[in-house]
């Protein structure tokens, strides 16, 4: 197949990080390339290369056949070479059509013609099935829009190349469905696709080859029809992955640990995000609360969590009320709590490791006595808990913001889980994490279950709520669709509660 | 298109030498530009910055002189570096240096028939109540209605001076002199001299000891734990149970407390009375040697020193040279401005790249 681009032995290194070692990667016409690897694979720092933002140590590129230096995206952008970015470079206050012609040449004299524009945007957007209002404001748009944008945003540069960094981590299944119908005809087109992953299930969907990058290295090129998700997992991690943890059954549920009766909340707009939720987990339970983000799921979370007040309903935690209480409290009731926000929650980024492992038990002995914090407990504590959770750190003084994204969540569940939780509040635990540190965290919250510890896992991976879960709670608009037993669940059910089909049956009752 | 474009990029933290290194960077880079205004004045710059540190340190006089000068800034600097620690706004440290002076002096001219050691400790704690108490207000208005403190702080600096500028023209009025002035301190109220015949007095140790006690309380215990991790991320500590709202309130107070010790220094120590311009803005200089000295109470320390050479031999450059002594706020002023730039190459590196 015709090759559109050539990157040969390109080498980036940051600082003390080999981020590409020597890879050599071909984007052919019209095809899916798929670029396959765990979290700081180097996927990204490739693809910034290509696009002209980050500048490579050596290493040549081609486009067309032709020697090319890439200095910005203005640069791959004239060669054809688009990219939408995992967040997004939009002008908030700006009109779609606004942003998408913002940057180029005014097309009339000096003026801009905003009506052709808008015009050519629309045919754009029926010709690829990239719905989305011309006029509106980026700021009134979902997630799933903006996204839209961002592609129209490329193709209105006439791009022949296409790069998407994991283009499906904010959207919802069905918007998912349709961003691959569109890539579908664009392909059809003779345009290429560049597709950043670690998901192998739409990996194998969409993919007509897939690169597979380990460590800043090339370990493998394969064509979908001649391989397996196994063996890319394999490929990417480095060794077989379990696509399913075996679960211990617990035979019989324990007491209820913690109620939840008829929450009620405002979002940080003032808009009502929960409406009356309710729902009991026991201790040897995970109950999982499924739904496309955006439904209540951050602001249940933020009020178990103490950081957000409810407007109505109690939480009840091993018979009593401990609604309203600050992080403090239910961090000493024995609650455990793993946020979504790993950044700018569940870390302080800038204080070295240790403090982050002993910041919820600092003023515990023997961490502490009186006003003194007891320095050499706090090093054989978090030493301990280092090596316990397999924390990849060159020290426990090294400042956290520098560690990946794995061990960053593997600190968060060492200090969570060395206090002995009873119950674990868990949000989105393995989001952005590669397949191995989730199988990890994964085996952690089965083994806390099979202790008698109640979780909570709240998350948009529908693979991880099916894998983990007791039972599952969907929440849809801030309301519960329905509450189903793992073994009754059907996707397809799951499918529609989550877009807003209430269950009938069994827990209709409240 | 022979450009050639910068770009920040966030860079990997750089080893400790290189946090000892900017601010040394930060002084020689501040002395090259500050140059440039001597240069106008068609000085040589050699020869004003040899009478500037000569003028600061060169005779026993002058650097007794400058230990004076040293001790209200070291303090006003830790003063600021542990609100800025918090990341708590404090630029009110001159304010609370008066609200110190004031309540000391109140303290001081009662005249009280107590040992020289106890009273001279009241008069400490009356000028770090003082300073305490005024530097709480803005964060207890932070704290419970989010107002700005930069603003806040800033803006309380003026109502102070003016407030004490008011009592000595009115109900404190030396009624001897008729100066705007306060009557002296007692003598049991006054802080020893260290050297006979030199201005240089015990507060100077004071505010030596006050840099090792607040090393302690920021590596070492709970509070200090709590004030770096509010500091870095209030939010993430909030999450993690620290109580923000009480830290951002304790670091204040206790910021707004040593900068009030400044206050006391130079009542008990220097002029034994109050009067309206007690401090040349001192508590301003304590944001700059603050930042020059990185926050870490040592650095500080160094830093309060280095600009206490600058002011005490800004006199002697500027008779020397025959250029105005206000040369030396214009150095204090290039070193904040070269030390906030070089603190931002300390978080991000800028990579240069040629067009061909």
């Amino acid at each position: 197949m015709e090759k559109v681009v050539e990157m040969q032995n390109i080498r980036k290194t940051f600082l003390h990080t080999i981020a590409n070692n020597n890879i050599n990667f071909d984007i052919c016409k019209g095809e899916v390339v798929t670029l396959l690897g765990e979290n700081g694979a180097g996927k990204t720092t490739l693809m910034k290369i290509l696009y002209g933002m980050y500048s490579m140590d050596s290493g040549e590129i081609y486009v067309k056949g032709k020697k090319v230096d890439i200095k910005s995206p203005k640069d791959a952008i004239s060669l054809g070479i688009g990219m939408v970015h995992q967040h997004f470079t939009l002008v908030k206050s700006f009109s779609v059509t606004e942003n998408v012609i913002l940057g180029l040449p005014p097309s009339k004299g000096i003026e801009i013609d905003l009506e052709s524009a808008k015009k050519d945007l629309i045919s754009l957007s029926k010709k690829y099935g990239l719905e989305v209002n011309p006029d509106a404001k980026i700021w009134q748009l979902s997630v799933g829009e903006k996204q839209r944008v961002e592609i129209i945003k490329a193709l209105y540069r006439n791009i022949d190349v296409l790069i998407l960094d994991e283009p499906t981590a904010v959207l919802t299944p069905q918007e998912a469905e349709n961003l691959f119908d569109t890539l579908r005809l664009l392909i059809k087109e003779g345009k290429s696709i560049v597709f950043i992953s670690h998901k192998l299930g739409e990996v194998m969907e969409i993919s007509d080859r897939i690169v597979i990058l380990r460590n800043g290295a090339l370990t493998g090129e394969k064509n979908k029809k001649d391989t397996t998700k196994k063996e890319l997992a394999r490929l990417m991690v480095g060794r077989e992955v379990l696509e399913i943890i075996e679960k211990e059954e617990i035979p019989e549920r324990g007491e209820p640990l913690l109620v939840a009766q008829n929450l009620h909340a405002l979002n940080d707009k003032g808009i009502e995000a929960l409406r009356g939720i309710s729902f009991e987990v026991r201790s040897g339970e995970i109950l999982g609360i499924a739904g496309v983000s955006g439904n209540g799921q951050r602001e249940l979370e933020n009020i178990l969590c103490g950081v957000r007040e409810n407007t109505d309903g109690r939480i009840i935690f091993k018979g009593k009320e401990i609604t309203g209480k600050k992080p403090k409290e239910i961090i000493n009731l024995g609650i455990g709590r793993i946020p979504e926000d790993r950044m700018e929650e569940g870390l302080i980024l800038d204080l070295p490791v240790f403090e982050n492992l002993i910041v919820e038990s600092y003023d515990k002995r023997p961490l502490s006595s009186g006003i003194l914090i007891n320095y050499s407990s706090v090093k054989e504590f978090a030493e301990r808990i280092v090596k316990e959770y397999d924390v990849k750190t060159p020290s426990i003084y090294t400042t956290t913001r520098t560690l990946s994204g794995g061990n960053l969540q593997k600190v968060i569940l060492g200090r969570v889980l060395s206090r002995n939780p009873e119950f674990i509040i868990a949000s989105q635990p393995i989001r952005g994490l590669d397949v191995g540190a989730a199988e990890y965290i994964h085996t952690k919250l089965l083994s806390a279950r099979a202790n008698g510890v109640g979780v909570l896992l709240i998350s948009e991976d529908l693979d991880e709520i099916l894998m983990l879960s007791d039972r599952v709670l969907v929440m849809y608009e801030g309301e519960i669709m329905g509450i189903l037993d793992r073994k009754d669940i059907t996707i397809e059910e799951l499918g529609l509660m989550m877009t807003g089909t209430r269950m009938g049956g069994l827990h209709e009752s409240n | 298109m022979n450009l050639i474009s910068f770009k920040l990029e966030k860079r990997t933290p750089p080893p400790w030498w290189f946090r000892i290194l900017m601010p040394i960077m930060a002084v020689i880079i501040s002395l090259a530009i500050s140059s440039i205004f001597l240069l106008i004045l068609r000085k040589n710059p050699f020869t004003a910055f040899y009478y500037l540190f000569y003028g600061g340190l060169g005779t026993k006089f002058a650097f007794l002189e400058m230990l004076v000068k040293a001790t209200p800034l070291i303090l006003t600097g830790i003063a600021v570096s542990v609100a800025f620690l918090a990341k708590y706004w404090n630029i009110g440290a001159e304010g609370q240096l008066y609200a110190g002076a004031l309540l000391a002096t109140w303290v001081g001219i009662q005249n009280f028939n107590l040992s020289p050691v106890f009273y001279v400790l009241l008069v400490i704690v009356a000028g770090f109540v003082g300073g305490g108490v005024w530097s709480f207000i803005p964060a207890y208005l932070k704290a419970k209605f989010k107002v700005d403190d930069v603003v806040t702080t800033l803006l309380m600096n003026y109502i102070m001076i003016y407030f004490v500028s008011a009592i000595l023209t009115g109900p404190w009025r030396n009624p001897v002199s008729m100066w705007p002035e306060s009557v002296n301190i007692a003598e049991n109220a006054r802080l020893i001299q260290l050297v006979p015949r030199s201005r240089v007095h015990i507060g100077f140790l004071i505010a030596v000891a006050v840099v090792f006690v607040v090393y302690f309380i920021v590596k070492k215990t709970k509070l200090g734990f709590e004030i770096r991790a509010t500091g870095s991320n209030p939010k993430a500590a909030n999450f993690l149970g620290i109580n923000t709202l009480k830290t951002i309130i304790i670091a204040s107070v206790l910021s707004g407390g040593i900068a009030g010790l400044a206050g006391v220094s130079e009542v008990a120590g220097v002029h034994y009375h109050l009067i309206h311009n007690l401090s040349p803005g001192y508590g301003y200089s304590g944001i700059v040697i603050a930042m020059l000295g990185g926050l870490n109470p040592f650095g500080v320390l160094f830093a309060a020193l280095y600009f206490s050479v600058i002011i005490t031999g800004a006199q002697m450059m500027s008779r020397s040279v025959g250029i105005p002594p206000y040369i030396a706020d214009v150095i204090q002023g290039i070193t904040l401005i070269v030390m906030l730039a070089m603190l931002l190459l300390f978080e991000y590196k800028i990579s240069i790249r040629r067009g061909k």
